[in-house]
C-alpha cells in the first residue's frame, strides 16, 4: 500500500519504512518553534517540573515574540523577558519585533519534508513547503525541547483535488474559505488536507501558505502540497535546500477526496462568530464596519499588501474606520516600503503598524470595542476574538477588506 | 465513583471562550483561572466546585493551541470533559496534562447545566439522570499518559 506526502515524512522521522493511519510513532523533530504566547509556561515548566533539565538540541529551537510586541504591560513585559533570558541563557535563536512567527519560519527555517511542531495552531502553514508543521501546546514543546522527540498518531490524509484557475478579483483566502464553510469546522478533524491537481499549480508559495494556515479551522492536524518546482525556486530564493522532498504515492489511500473547481469561486465572507459560517460577500454587503484589519500569518505578505493599494491608491479610508495594515514580518515590511505602498496606505489614512499579531489575536493594540464590528483578513472570528465578548469579527480577503474599509461598510472589492 | 454537577457548552466550543487571549501572558494559571469562560458565563469560576465536569458537543476545544485552556479547567478541579468529539490539540493538550477528556456520544445531547454526573473513568462508563452512558476507550499509548498524570509525569518517570 501506497503512502501519502505527510505519512511519509512521519515515516522518515520516525525511522520506519511504512506508517499507516492510526499508527503511533516516537518521532525525531527537525524543529520546534515557540512564541510569546504561551513560552514564559514553556520555561516555568522547564525550572519547576523538570527532574532531568535539559535541551537535546538548542539549534533545532527557535522562539519567537510576535504575539504582544512591543508589550502593552508589565505582566507582559515580564513574561516575554522570561523567554528572552531563557533563550539568550541556552542559545536559542531568539526572534523579537521581525514579524508573525509563521512568517519568519517560512522566510528562514521551514524546509520540505521537515517534521515540525510549533506552539501554536497556525503551525500548519508549513505545508506550504511540503513540510509537516503541527500545532501543539506547551507540554508537548517541553517534552520536544528536552528530549528531541515526540509521539504521533498518524493522521490519515484528505485529498483536495484543484481543477481550473481562481477568477480575476477572487484570492486564495476566497477558496480557503469556501472549503473551509462546505466540510466544516471539524471537517477535517485529526486529518492531514493534501492539495494537489493542476489547480494547485496556479497557486505559488504564498496563495499555498493562505491554504495551509487555514487548515487548522476546518480541524486538520496539517495541510500540506507536495514541494514541486515553484515550491523548491522559493526556497532556493531564501538560500536553503530541502530534507527530501516527497510526493504521495498513485496508490496511497485518502479517507474522502474532493475535487473543487477554483473558477467557480467567489469572494465570500465567514460570518461572526465561526470560521465555517461562510456565504457569499454580497449577502453580507452594508453591514456598518468600526475597524478593518489587513494582515496576519494568513493574509499579511507583500501580495496581500499589494491588493490593498491597488485597490485603496488615491482614496480614503472612511471616517468612521479604523484601518490597520500589519506586515507580517520586516522583509514584508521593507518590500512594501521599496514598491511605495506604504505611502499609499499612509496617504489613505490607514494606521501602519509594526509586524506582529495585532488584532488577529484579540490582545494586542487594535482591540475593539462593546459591539463594535471589525472587517478582517485574520484567521479567526470567534466570540470577542478581537476584544470585546460583543463585538463581531467578519473574515474576508485583503481585496474586501480594503473595500470596506473605503465604504465604511461590508462591500464587494 | 466521583459525582459531579454538569457545565455544559455549544457545539465547536473554541479555545478562545475557554480562556481569552488578554489573559494567555499572565504569569500562571491560578491568575487566569478566575477568567475561565469569561465570555460566557463570567460567574463560571466562582459556581464551579472541585469534582465537577464540563459537556460539550462537537468539536469541543477548536482554534487556538493555548494549553492554557485545559490547563484552567485543571486549575479549577474540573474532574474531566465529556463531549461528543474534541478538536485535536485540545485533546491532546488535555491528556499531556491529565485532564481526562471522554468522547460520549449520546450523553451530552440528554443532560443540562446542573445535572450530576457520576464517571468511572477505568470502565468508560458515565452515569447521568438514571442512565448508564458508555464511552470510547482511549488509544492504550495515551490512556499510558492519563495514568501516569501527563507527559512530563510520565517522562520524570522514566529518568
Amino acid at each position: 500500500m501506497g503512502m501519502t506526502i505527510a505519512e511519509k515524512i512521519i515515516a522518515a522521522a520516525a525511522g520506519v519504512d511504512h506508517v499507516k493511519p492510526g499508527d503511533i510513532h516516537t518521532v525525531n523533530l527537525d524543529r520546534l518553534m515557540s512564541n510569546d504566547g504561551t513560552t514564559h509556561l514553556t520555561v516555568d515548566m522547564y525550572h519547576n517540573k523538570l527532574t532531568n533539565p535539559r535541551i537535546a538540541d538548542p539549534e533545532k529551537l527557535v522562539f519567537i515574540v510576535d504575539h504582544n510586541v512591543p508589550a502593552d504591560n508589565p505582566k507582559t513585559a515580564a513574561a516575554q523577558k522570561k523567554m528572552r533570558d531563557f533563550a539568550r541563557e541556552h542559545q536559542i535563536d531568539f526572534w523579537e519585533g521581525k514579524g508573525v512567527c509563521h512568517q519568519i519560519m517560512m522566510e528562514n527555517y521551514v524546509c520540505p519534508g521537515e517534521l515540525i511542531f510549533g506552539a501554536d495552531s497556525h503551525t500548519c502553514t508549513y505545508g506550504a513547503l511540503g513540510a509537516f508543521g503541527t500545532g501543539v501546546g506547551c507540554t508537548d514543546f517541553l517534552y520536544g525541547m528536552v528530549t528531541g522527540t515526540s509521539w504521533v498518531l498518524v493522521p490519515e490524509s484528505v485529498k483536495f483535488n484543484l481543477i481550473g484557475k481562481l477568477p480575476e478579483g477572487v484570492y486564495p483566502r476566497d477558496l480557503m474559505l469556501t472549503i473551509i464553510g462546505q466540510i466544516g469546522a471539524n471537517g477535517c478533524n485529526y486529518q492531514v488536507m493534501e492539495f494537489c491537481g493542476e489547480g494547485a499549480k496556479t497557486l505559488s508559495v504564498n496563495d499555498r501558505m493562505v491554504l495551509c494556515n487555514l487548515s487548522v479551522e476546518a480541524g486538520a492536524k496539517t495541510g500540506i502540497f507536495e514541494a514541486d518546482e515553484i515550491a523548491l525556486a522559493y526556497l532556493q530564493e531564501q538560500g536553503r535546500k530541502p530534507k527530501a522532498v516527497y510526493k504521495s504515492d498513485p496508490d496511497a489511500v485518502y479517507a474522502r477526496e474532493y475535487t473543487i473547481d477554483l473558477s467557480a469561486v467567489e469572494q465570500v465572507i465567514a460570518r461572526p462568530d465561526f470560521v465555517d459560517d461562510v456565504v457569499p460577500a454580497k449577502e453580507v454587503c452594508g453591514v456598518k464596519i468600526d475597524e478593518a484589519f489587513l494582515g496576519s500569518c494568513n493574509n499579511g505578505r507583500i501580495e496581500e499588501l499589494r491588493i490593498g493599494a491597488g485597490i485603496i491608491k488615491g482614496k480614503k479610508v472612511a471616517e468612521s474606520v479604523r484601518f490597520l495594515v500589519v506586515p507580517a514580518s520586516l522583509s514584508v515590511y521593507k518590500q512594501a516600503l521599496k514598491e511605495g505602498l506604504i505611502d499609499i496606505f499612509m496617504e489613505s489614512g490607514a494606521i501602519v503598524m509594526n509586524p506582529n499579531c495585532s488584532v488577529c489575536w484579540g490582545s494586542c493594540q487594535g482591540v475593539i470595542g462593546e459591539n463594535e464590528v471589525l472587517i478582517s483578513t485574520g484567521t479567526r472570528n470567534f466570540k470577542g476574538r478581537a476584544g470585546h465578548p460583543s463585538s463581531k469579527v467578519y473574515l474576508g480577503s485583503a481585496a474586501t477588506v480594503t473595500a470596506s474599509a473605503i465604504a465604511g461598510e461590508i462591500t464587494l472589492a | 465513583m466521583p459525582t459531579g454537577a454538569i457545565f455544559k457548552f455549544h457545539n465547536d466550543l473554541d479555545t478562545d471562550q475557554i480562556i481569552g487571549s488578554q489573559y494567555l501572558l499572565l504569569p500562571d494559571l491560578e491568575e487566569m483561572k478566575v477568567h475561565t469562560f469569561e465570555s460566557l458565563d463570567p460567574d463560571f469560576p466562582k459556581k464551579v466546585k472541585a469534582g465537577d465536569y464540563v459537556v460539550g458537543g462537537e468539536n469541543f476545544g477548536c482554534g487556538s493551541s493555548r494549553e492554557q485552556a485545559p490547563g484552567v479547567l485543571k486549575a479549577l478541579g474540573v474532574e474531566a470533559v465529556i463531549a461528543k468529539s474534541f478538536a485535536r490539540i485540545f485533546f491532546r493538550n488535555a491528556i499531556n496534562i491529565g485532564l481526562p477528556v471522554i468522547v460520549c456520544k449520546e450523553l451530552p445531547d440528554e443532560v443540562n447545566t446542573g445535572d450530576m454526573m457520576e464517571l468511572s473513568l477505568s470502565e468508560g462508563i458515565v452515569k447521568a439522570k438514571g442512565k448508564e452512558y458508555t464511552c470510547t476507550k482511549l488509544p492504550e499509548y495515551m490512556q499510558n499518559i492519563l495514568n501516569q498524570g501527563g507527559l512530563i509525569a510520565s517522562l520524570n518517570k522514566e529518568e
